[in-house]
């Protein structure tokens, strides 16, 4: 479902109570718009919240220190998706300048480095630096096409290439050769082999070449292979839900057409599949709370939903309309599960005998007591002229809440309705048990300090 | 009841179901005097143009309807109409959505199983410029407003808390109670009852409280 429920949501008040969940640290994405090669230097710098200039120069500095700079922006380039709209930003003049201007100074020191005898630049700024040339023309191109797929909502596949015209397919070839050359060269350049073995490396470099320069479909289509089963995922979901809302629908509107000469029924049928769905759509309680709040069955099977699931037992049992407003919650323990079963007597009791079609019943959880209030606007009753049977009915519930040392307060006037309203203090011996029921220590502290 | 005229009050219905919308009608023509349906819509843009042309006292605005909903209505027509009154009439007592159309400026919720009685009530208690809320409306606006331990602290008190008093008025809406039964209660007047409904109305509408902002937010209203 599609919130979290509030006993978690306090949780997170506490976590970051200032933040307004909207406004917070954007995810990470490459630019689409005001870049200068893939937008991953941009979308760095979008996320962490710094110029766009200090991140540039940082990848620079790492990568003519030891070429990992370069590595760690083709692995971004890879990995980080584009972002999904094109928002506005222009790359100006002087910021291009910068860019470019940073990018020289990178080759230049990578060079210096390379002449000082680090190899794993020397390769870099050596062929292996024209193929990663290469490859990052090709890999551009394969944004520009996803690009033009998205801003066309043309779904031409993984072959998207094709798409740009023939520059970009120049652009693409040429990007191919580039990242060939490179490989070729540096293999040719590093190793000394027979025949056989430069055939073989000849294959595999080809191979290679191939899976660098085909990395941006490659990757699009594990997005797309994911994309596709998170939605065939919800349209399970969707169909489940459809097939469990209709089927129970349908019986209950079958059923009220055959019974359709007796009022009381009809409205049983008619409360009772209502319920069903709001349990559905909006969990136990009706505001989508509860069910699943703590993840723990033992602490989720709390008070709210003993009361909720009392009043559906009564309105099913005698064809009337209980209304249950619930504020707060709490694990039941005896004391609780015992104001539950007087709270259902109160509500069957207004059912039998005030004659309305309507009960409210609200609770509330407040840190010392939990209140239970039963109303009905029925006939009432005098309390000094009870009839036996209800009178008996009170009894019980008194000897309910007695026993735990709860309280039971009962106000009727005749013509006017019953409110029935039952106290429980929270109990001291709950909290004395080794489960994990316990109230919140501060709770717990007012007790003792009460004591 | 406080009536500002004798002239009945001009309702506008908006639901996306015919059906709902014909039986309203009916009721409300049939048992209601002081109450006549002027006209209704079935949709968000219909709903817009027709209330911008007839200016009714009060719109009765469903919750759910394609292109946005009731919601969306009172965003569009809000601040151009300060006049006209909305009470949200749902089928769904989820939070989610009642705080959303509440916070988008409606003055009051009813659920649809209300009787055509109630219903005509409701409508005077908003174009008199009371608020109204449905007893579960009630009990949620109390947990939200409630200090539970370790919760924020609230940011602004005069938006952010409930005085004891409203607190009280909201416990006895959610076990059901009427204005007057509620003034009965607490020796105050229906008067009183009405300014303190409205008072947490507008708390409701304007604090920042989190589980309030969040809902609004999810659905793009602030």
């Amino acid at each position: 479902m599609p919130w979290v429920p509030a006993r978690v949501t306090m949780g997170v008040v506490i976590g970051a109570p200032a933040a307004p969940p909207p406004s917070g640290t954007p995810p990470l994405v490459r630019r689409r718009s005001g870049r200068l090669v893939a937008g991953v230097a941009g979308g760095v710098a979008d996320h962490l919240g710094v110029n766009v200039l200090w991140v540039r120069t940082a990848f620079v500095v790492i990568a003519a220190v030891n070429g990992v700079g370069v590595i760690a922006y083709g692995l971004l380039w890879i990995f980080v998706r584009q972002e999904a709209t094109d928002v506005p930003r222009a790359l100006g003049r002087t910021e291009r300048q910068q860019a470019l201007g940073l990018a020289a100074l990178g080759i230049g020191a990578g060079l210096a480095a390379a002449a000082l005898g680090n190899t794993v630049v020397g390769w870099i700024v050596g062929p292996l630096g024209v193929a990663a040339v290469g490859a990052a023309v090709v890999w551009r191109e394969a944004d520009e096409s996803q690009r033009r797929r998205w801003t066309q909502g043309a779904r031409s596949g993984v072959t998207g290439a094709a798409a740009g015209g023939r520059a970009a397919l120049w652009r693409v070839l040429a990007g191919a050769l580039f990242v060939a050359t490179g490989i070729g060269v540096f293999l040719l350049g590093n190793l000394d082999l027979s025949q056989v073995q430069f055939g073989l490396l000849a294959v595999l470099a080809t191979l290679l070449g191939v899976g660098v320069l085909t990395i941006p479909w490659w990757v699009r289509l594990m997005r797309e292979l994911g994309e596709e089963r998170r939605e065939r995922i919800v349209e399970a979901e969707r169909a489940e839900i459809a097939a469990h809302l209709h089927d129970s629908v349908l019986q209950t509107l079958a059923l009220i057409q055959r019974q359709s000469d007796q009022p009381r029924e009809v409205l049983r049928l008619a409360r009772g599949q209502e319920r069903e769905l709001r349990h559905w759509l909006y969990g136990p309680t009706g505001y989508g709370r509860s069910g699943g709040a703590s993840g723990d069955p033992v602490l989720d099977a709390g008070l709210a939903d003993a009361i909720t699931s009392a009043a559906a037992e009564v309105e099913d049992t005698y064809a009337i309309d209980v209304r249950p407003v619930v504020v707060g919650d709490r694990p039941l323990d005896d004391g609780l599960r015992a104001l539950v079963l007087a709270a259902r007597e109160a509500m069957v009791n207004a059912a039998k005998h005030a004659q309305v079609g309507e009960v409210s019943v609200y609770a509330e959880v407040e840190p010392e007591e939990v209140h239970v209030f039963v109303r009905d606007r029925g006939v009432g009753f005098r309390p000094d002229a009870v009839p036996d049977d209800r009178h008996g009915l009170a009894d019980s519930v008194h000897g309910r809440m007695d026993r735990h040392g709860g309280a039971v307060r009962l106000r009727s006037t005749p013509g006017e309705g019953t409110e029935v309203h039952l106290t429980m203090p929270v109990d001291g011996r709950a909290a004395a048990r080794p489960e994990q029921d316990e109230p919140e220590p501060q709770v717990r502290a007012q007790e003792e300090a009460k004591r | 009841m406080s009536e500002p005229t004798d002239a009945p009050i001009r309702v506008f219905l908006v639901d996306d179901h015919g059906l709902f919308r014909s039986g309203v009608r009916a009721e409300l023509d049939r048992h209601v005097p002081d109450v006549t349906v002027v006209g209704e819509a079935g949709s968000v843009d219909e709903a817009v143009a027709a209330i911008r042309h007839i200016r009714p006292d009060v719109v009765l605005l469903d919750v759910h309807m394609p292109d946005g909903g009731g919601a969306e209505v009172l965003r569009q027509l809000r601040p151009e109409l300060p006049d006209v009154v909305f009470l949200a009439l749902s089928v769904s007592d989820a939070a989610e959505d009642v705080i959303a159309v509440i916070r988008a400026g409606a003055r009051g919720y009813v659920t649809k199983t209300i009787s055509g009685r109630e219903l005509a009530d409701a409508v005077r208690r908003v174009r008199s410029g009371d608020a109204v809320f449905s007893p579960r409306l009630a009990g949620f606006v109390l947990d939200v407003f409630s200090d539970r331990p370790g919760a924020a602290p609230p940011g602004d008190p005069e938006l952010d808390l409930l005085t004891r008093r409203e607190r009280d008025v909201l416990r006895l809406l959610a076990r059901g109670y009427a204005y007057k039964e509620i003034a009965g209660e607490l020796f105050i007047s229906v008067k009183t009852v009405e300014t303190h409904v409205s008072s947490v109305l507008r708390k409701t509408q304007l604090s920042n409280r989190y589980e309030l902002s969040r809902w609004a937010s999810d659905r793009r209203l602030v």
